[in-house]
């Protein structure tokens, strides 16, 4: 019923789209090796402390004129 | 713009380097600069029919590189407005003469022989043609559509640029629909400029003019009647170059855009 005014506006999913794909153009990566990467980084961080791999999410930020290398891993707590 | 020679890009092709070029060179000879507009796009020359002057043609860049004729020759002199030339490409693939060199000694023959600035209207894509168009400007317009290609490329490109150590880049948005824009179907201005992080220096609307202009090569720009539309946007993009703060267009009667933009300018 709310379909068509709830409807995202189709120039702000252009905007993630663009902002996403041009991280990785600029990091000169593509988005399967950015899942390798994100694979090994999570067997790393698994030797040392249980993680919940579930809402695991890395992602290539601008900062002004600076990339950033963000990782998000919630970790398990000890009940 | 500090730069004498500005090179016109933009990556993707059907943009509207070559339109930006005849327009925006001739706004700037009408008001009193002694421009050269020079098409690089060798093998697919069109700055030539775009301005009408397709029929003056006779010696083109690679003959110059040639040594086919002197520069002078090749210096096709506008009908309309009188300090104003054109140097066409050729339309043979023959390529092996356009270097970076030959570029470089030819826009600084034409600076210091008199001629305040030089437009380069560069070929699509990121390969020799760009570079070649590239190699002898100190600044850059690069010319973007507000869609996803476009703005891939224009990113691309402004890269390109700044590794060639050109750091006056200035964006030009063209082809904007204010009505797309009022229903969120078209990336806004603030949002083109936020992704790809360079200054803005003309938004042009989506404009039947420009094509009815080029259909009798007939710069739209050099038309002081009309105050609105494509022309306007082109001709103030010139008096920008200039160094004049030129207020920018309320495009179409839209409240909100028209308040988006006052929003975004109203600084300076």
């Amino acid at each position: 019923m709310f379909g068509l005014f709830s409807r995202k506006k189709s120039k702000d999913q252009l905007k993630e789209r663009l902002k996403l794909v041009l991280s990785y153009d600029r990091a000169g990566l593509t988005p399967g090796k950015m899942e390798e990467l994100k694979s090994e980084l999570l067997q790393v961080i698994s030797k040392y402390f249980p993680a919940a791999a579930s809402d695991y999410d890395v992602k290539l930020e601008q900062q002004g004129s600076r990339m950033i290398f963000v990782a998000n891993l919630p970790v398990n707590q000890k009940a | 713009m500090d730069a004498k020679a500005i090179v016109v890009t933009s990556g993707k092709g059907g943009v509207g380097k070559t339109t930006t070029t005849a327009n925006v060179g001739a706004a700037l000879a009408q008001l009193g600069e002694r421009i050269v507009v020079i098409d690089t796009d060798v093998g697919l020359r069109n700055l030539d029919v775009v301005m009408g002057l397709e029929g003056r043609v006779v010696f083109d860049l690679i003959d110059v590189f040639e040594g086919r004729c002197k520069l002078q020759q090749a210096l096709i002199r506008d009908k309309r407005v009188e300090n104003l030339f054109l140097i066409a490409a050729s339309q043979t693939k023959d390529k092996s003469s356009l270097s970076e060199e030959h570029m470089q000694n030819t826009v600084n023959a034409l600076l210091e022989g008199g001629f305040d600035r030089v437009l380069i209207d560069s070929p699509a894509g990121i390969e020799t043609g760009f570079q070649t168009a590239a190699s002898a400007a100190k600044g850059a317009l690069v010319v973007v559509n507000p869609e996803v290609s476009s703005v891939r490329d224009a990113d691309r490109i402004i890269g390109l640029l700044e590794a060639r150590g050109i750091t006056e880049t200035k964006l030009i948005i063209n082809r904007l629909r204010p009505h797309m824009v009022q229903r969120g179907d078209m990336l806004e201005v603030d949002d083109v400029l936020e992704i790809l992080g360079i200054k803005l220096i003309g938004i042009v609307p989506e404009d039947e003019k420009i094509l009815i202009s080029t259909n009798i090569g007939n710069p739209a720009s050099l038309d002081t009647s009309v105050k609105n539309g494509a022309g306007t946007a082109f001709r103030n993009i010139a008096r920008r170059i200039k160094g004049e703060d030129v207020a920018y267009l309320s495009l179409e009667t839209s409240k909100g855009l028209f308040a988006g933009l006052r929003r975004l300018f109203g600084g300076n």
